[in-house]
């Protein structure tokens, strides 16, 4: 007898096995062809059948080769349980299933010899959400009534940009008793508390980026609702940087500089001003990293962009040139401010970090007032490529990060000059404006999400290890792909239409929940209208434990 | 819900007036209290409106302390005038065992000091009053200021009135300016200093309904003003984002309203003046009120005003006779004060303006 060769790889090694029943299948080959991981293939089987012909039992056999699907045995081309299989299979005949076995994690390392790297969000899952343990529970009744989210009217933007305290602003009082302008101040825009995340033309497939386009442009100029969305490190095609859209868009920088050749080259040509720059020095997924966009989705109008080869493209950690806060501050945030002569805010993204608040405590204490706005990255925030072991086990939550800065900023009593903005698995159960609302409540004056963007969008993956396969270049819904037949999947008129509808269902939902706290304008650090049922959570955050 | 009121009239008048202006609305607070600030004081004040007023609620203990620490500081006291109370039994009043009114010379060395050092030596003066008697509850300093004087009380407005004699009319103590209102706080404990109206540098505020910015407002103000204390009421806050505007910021009154009820960004983006005011939202966005409020004002010159938060949840009714003007939370209380006035003059104000009361009592709406 053979010797048993235990270290080839089988379906039980995989994260994922397919469900595959040969008697509903009519080999149209539907699924292979959809598979973009190729990770079902056709195959022959020698099948034993065994028949009677006669009047009376006469069993004989009878050997064939049939044509079947079944699952690929490689750590390369594996099932990431995309499940698009299943969408396309005529007679459900197959689908993915979970596999709780599955020795992934450890195969991969040992056969690769490298770390495993992947996309989407952190997927180990230990306790429930802090903001799941967190209700409005402050409800106006009598003595303050509540206000009708259907037929009030809400003031709900949020600003973008530097605020100098009052007895800074430059105003004095004019002989007929009103303020006249003495000075400049730094630029501020109020923009709508939700900003679509930093997602680059490179990680997203170009069809996808311009759905997303769309729909800012959409919700700006139909709705009116100002939207803006931030372009990620990765530049901005040429076409919309000269148009008036641009003016909804905030450009980001990262460590790699990646786009600003040709950003820096459209200046003269800009009609608008972008809405701002984002200045990003780290992501909550990955904190203490770069961007990463893998060699396989540097497609040729992405190396147009940014003007690069073929090749991996990696941020380093850190901006190159920075030495400290100090630093940055003066290099490049007042290069970025002086580049669009003082009229464009300029924020910076960080990862959310034990260190924060000593970050934020540096910038609002900066006697140049020009860091516009400090944005805040939580370990639950979503990647297009990252190492596993980066995602799953570096970074710092949200919720309690946030809180820290907004309650810095109050023992010097300087909420609110520098505004903050908090991401990071925001509305990671579907229901942004309950996030929303509960972060502007602990003090954060907007937020922004991107992963959730990409499942309006349609995409399948989640946080339970289905797909995240953002880096290979292969997404199966065209959201995070260069590859042309995949990217024709997604049709961008729809995503735009999926994302102007679940803002304006979020904007509904915003109202609901400042109607009963009976507020018009957002709640900021009104962590008063919270309870929380955890009373750790409760006594970390300062706000009332119930139960 | 709260009632406020408030008489400006171009004669002297005594308080009764203001129980008057209350009692009729009764229905409306909980009686659990009267609060009282006048300004502009007549009668044995009269001759004294130079020189700082002490309003002091104390035990005996208390007392000694506050004057040995006045007298320390090297004020001098030029009047002293104790009210008279009836005690009799069954009175709902939980009052405290004194209460002085007591007129000082400024020290030696501050009475040729700017108006402003002096403005300052008085607040810091009662801060620490404030803070030496605040153990074991041995005395509440309600104000310590020129021209003004300051009583409250907890129990049923009626009776606080027959202890103080205050339903009898007299010419020993009046102002031209009184603030009045009847209850007790009902959000937070029942202390003296949680009672409306408040007063600090010349500033008086009351105001009835729900501050739902409270805790925003409060975090704020904490590190704007050493005297911006206490927060035993959610109204002081309208107080001091008033004195932190007018004072503090050395704006005119009109930004006041700007910077509490701040315009939509739509209406802003279409006003002339809109750098200031989208400047005045953005670095004031922690002052602004969100409502239900009613705020009645009066300023250091004792000017008197009103206005309402934004969406003008709460009530108020301006009524006027030749020599008096009355603000009341109910147009009954006007109705027995100035029962022969022209009744349509009377102005419901509107959530976008300041009513105005100058010192000749011309009415005058700002539209914010």
């Amino acid at each position: 007898m053979e010797t048993m060769k235990i270290h080839e790889i089988t379906p039980s090694d995989l994260p994922w096995k397919l469900r595959y029943d040969a008697n509903r299948c009519t080999l149209c080959g539907s699924c292979v062809a959809a598979c973009s991981f190729r990770a079902i293939e056709p195959k022959v089987e020698r099948r034993r059948m065994v028949f009677s012909e006669g009047d009376f039992p006469e069993p004989k056999t009878r050997f064939s080769a049939v044509p079947v699907i079944r699952q690929v045995h490689s750590i390369r081309n594996y099932c990431r349980g995309c499940g698009i299989c299943e969408k396309v299979c005529p007679n459900d005949a197959i689908g993915p299933l979970r596999n709780v076995d599955t020795r992934h994690s450890i195969v991969t390392r040992c056969l690769g010899g490298d770390s495993i790297k992947r996309g989407g969000r952190k997927n180990l899952e230990a306790t429930v959400r802090t903001l799941d343990r967190l209700r409005v529970g402050r409800i106006s009744q009598m003595t303050d009534p509540s206000l009708d989210a259907q037929r009030h009217t809400f003031d709900m933007l949020a600003p973008f940009g530097r605020i100098l305290p009052p007895g800074k602003l430059p105003f004095v009082v004019g002989d007929d008793g009103k303020l006249v302008a003495s000075g400049q101040a730094p630029p501020v825009r109020w923009i709508y508390p939700v900003i679509i995340g930093d997602m680059s033309i490179g990680a997203l497939s170009w069809r996808m980026w311009e759905g997303v386009a769309m729909a800012t442009a959409y919700l700006n100029e139909v709705c009116g609702i100002p939207v803006r969305m931030c372009s990620g490190e990765g530049g901005v095609p040429m076409r919309l940087l000269k148009s008036k859209y641009l003016k909804y868009m905030i450009l980001q920088i990262a460590s790699g500089h990646f786009g600003w050749n040709r950003i820096i080259k459209a200046m003269p040509h800009m009609v608008e001003d972008p809405a701002g720059i984002l200045i990003k020095i780290g992501q909550g997924a990955k904190p203490g990293d770069g961007g990463l966009l893998m060699a396989q989705k540097v497609a040729e109008h992405i190396q147009a962009i940014r003007g690069v080869p073929k090749t991996d493209l990696l941020s380093p950690p850190n901006h190159q040139g920075l030495y400290s806060i100090e630093e940055s501050v003066q290099k490049m945030f007042l290069s970025f401010n002086a580049a669009f002569k003082f009229r464009v805010p300029v924020a910076i993204k960080v990862a959310a970090s034990s260190t924060s608040v000593s970050v934020f405590n540096n910038l609002v204490r900066d006697p140049y007032n020009i860091v516009g706005g400090f944005f805040v990255d939580g370990i639950d925030g979503g990647t297009g490529a990252a190492h596993e072991v980066s995602l799953d086990h570096t970074g710092h939550p949200i919720v309690s990060k946030l809180r820290d800065c907004y309650l810095a900023a109050v023992t010097q009593g300087r909420q609110g000059q520098i505004p903050l903005w908090a991401g990071g698995g925001l509305g990671k159960t579907g229901d942004l404006a309950a996030d929303a609302f509960k972060m502007i409540c602990l003090g954060a004056n907007g937020v922004f999400t991107g992963k959730l963007i990409l499942q309006m969008a349609g995409c399948v993956g989640n946080d339970m290890g289905r797909c995240n396969a953002c880096n290979t270049g292969l997404c199966p819904a065209g959201i995070t792909t260069q590859e042309p037949a995949l990217a024709h999947r997604l049709d961008p008129e729809k995503v735009a239409q999926n994302i102007v509808n679940y803002f304006l269902a979020m904007d509904q939902e915003l109202k609901k929940l400042m109607g009963p706290i009976g507020n018009s304008s957002l709640p900021v650090g009104r962590s008063d209208a919270l309870v929380s049922t955890d009373r750790a959570a409760a006594e970390r955050l300062q706000i009332q434990y119930v139960c | 819900m709260c009632r406020i009121g408030a008489i400006k009239s171009l004669n002297y008048m005594h308080p009764s007036k203001a129980l008057l202006l209350m009692q009729s609305q009764q229905e409306g607070h909980d009686n659990s209290g009267f609060a009282m600030v006048m300004h502009d004081l007549g009668g044995i004040f009269e001759g004294y409106k130079h020189l700082p007023t002490l309003s002091l609620a104390c035990t005996d203990e208390g007392l000694k302390i506050a004057e040995d620490m006045l007298h320390a500081a090297g004020f001098s006291r030029v009047l002293q005038w104790v009210p008279e109370t009836n005690n009799r039994p069954g009175l709902d009043i939980n009052a405290m065992p004194n209460y002085v009114f007591e007129t000082f010379n400024y020290p030696k060395h501050f009475r040729e000091a700017s108006k402003k050092d002096k403005e300052e030596l008085l607040l810091d003066m009662r801060l620490q009053l404030r803070a030496a008697l605040e153990d074991d509850e041995l005395g509440y300093v309600y104000s310590f200021w020129p021209d003004v004087v300051t009583l409250k009380e907890i129990g049923d407005p009626r009776d606080i009135g027959t202890y103080f004699n205050l339903n009898e009319s007299d010419s020993k103590f009046t102002a031209k300016v009184i603030t009045a209102q009847c209850r007790q706080n009902t959000n937070y404990d029942i202390v003296r200093y949680a009672a409306h109206p408040f007063f600090l540098q010349g500033y008086t505020a009351l105001a009835n309904g729900e501050n739902t910015f409270y805790q925003k407002n409060k975090e704020l103000q904490r590190k704007l003003h050493r005297g911006y204390i206490g927060f035993e009421s959610d109204s002081q806050c309208f107080l001091y984002s008033l004195h932190y505007v007018h004072r503090q910021l050395g704006w005119p009154l009109s930004y006041y309203k700007h910077v509490i009820t701040p315009l939509p960004f739509e209406e802003i983006e279409r006003r002339e003046d809109k750098d200031p005011l989208l400047a005045i939202r953005q670095s004031l966005a922690h002052l602004e009120i969100n409502g239900p409020n009613t705020i009645i004002g009066v300023l250091p010159d004792h000017t008197l005003f009103t206005c309402c938060d934004a969406k003008k949840l709460r009530p108020i009714v301006v009524g006027r006779s030749a020599d008096t003007i009355v603000f009341s939370s109910e147009v009954c209380g006007i109705n027995e004060v100035l029962p022969d006035r022209d009744r349509e003059q009377d102005i419901y104000p509107n959530e976008r303006e300041i009513v105005v009361i100058g010192s000749d009592l011309e009415v005058q709406r700002w539209r914010q």
